[in-house]
């Protein structure tokens, strides 16, 4: 009767164990921060990139739209991939642009709005990546959607698609 | 000459601590950035790492530090943009309840075994 229950007890434990292995198959071996969690807006200086000045978030932030943040750089092609989607965005009234232009070079950086356009209403240099550090961000892109209460309200890792596109959308109407 | 002597002593003694700060600061950096989760590479602190992400986080903690925050506050400011899993040493909290008790459930239960096993073959 011992033994049976003994038994018992390392089978379930045996099932337990298999039962966690087996979930971790599942789940990717890199992480992906929680894209739904509201957050807010981080206080920061920025230099714009066409001026060449100083700015304070608070005065990019400044007009009761929804805002959306996206890190982008010349280097990265899956940048590259979602622009057109991003001027498809930026025709919206209802939304507004910032680009934060992401450990890149000007003179690359400038080309590349030159050469694809400019959907961005205002774009800030993160020439050492802290900036995308203060909106959460570990890689480019990324793009971050802005309430107008001016919370971060949705995050998007890697280039962004129609569907996305189609969400964000729906989200300010 | 005197006076001379005397500020000589003033200015080392300013630059010693000064020297002593930064030691500590860069002990505290290091203990803090051994302790952070590189996102982007597996298995590497960002300590150990030279991806852009772990460079960007390096650059913020010696500022959080400079600007006097805590380590315990950095770490704070740290999961709020990435969440628990980018500490290594996650702290007790719902999330992580099993994690810090099964193992010790796990030694109850087991040291619980051994000690009637050796009373039942005594």
């Amino acid at each position: 009767m011992k033994n049976k229950i003994n038994i018992i007890i390392i089978f379930i434990f045996l099932i337990f164990c298999f039962i966690i292995f087996y979930k971790g198959l599942d789940k990717p071996n890199t992480y992906t921060p929680k894209t739904n969690t509201e957050k807010n807006l981080p206080i920061f200086k920025a230099k714009d990139f066409t001026l060449n000045t100083y700015i304070n978030s608070e005065n990019v932030f400044i007009e009761e739209s929804y805002y959306i943040v996206n890190i982008w750089a010349s280097w990265c092609v899956p940048c590259r991939k979602e622009h057109p989607l991003l001027m498809e965005l930026s025709s919206d009234q209802s939304i507004k642009l910032i680009g934060l232009n992401y450990r890149d070079n000007l003179n690359n950086a400038k080309k590349f709005i030159d050469e694809l356009g400019n959907p961005y209403t205002q774009i800030l240099i993160d020439k050492d990546g802290t900036l995308a550090v203060e909106f959460g961000a570990y890689g480019v892109p990324e793009t971050f959607l802005i309430d107008k209460n001016k919370r971060i309200i949705k995050k998007f890792t890697g280039p962004i698609n129609k569907k996305i596109v189609e969400e964000i959308k729906i989200i300010v109407k | 000459m005197k006076i001379l002597k005397i500020f000589l002593i003033i200015y080392l003694l300013v630059n010693f601590s000064q020297l002593k700060s930064d030691e500590k600061n860069s002990e505290l950096k290091n203990s803090i950035l051994k302790n952070i989760r590189c996102l982007i590479c597996q298995g590497q602190s960002v300590y150990d790492s030279e991806s852009d992400f772990a460079s960007s986080i390096k650059l913020i903690v010696n500022k959080k530090i400079n600007e006097g925050m805590s380590e315990e506050k950095i770490y704070e400011f740290l999961r709020e943009k990435y969440g628990d899993w980018v500490i290594y040493d996650p702290e007790l909290n719902k999330n992580t309840y099993i994690l810090w008790l099964l193992p010790l459930l796990l030694f109850l239960v087991g040291g619980a075994i051994m000690r009637k096993n050796l009373i039942f073959k005594k």
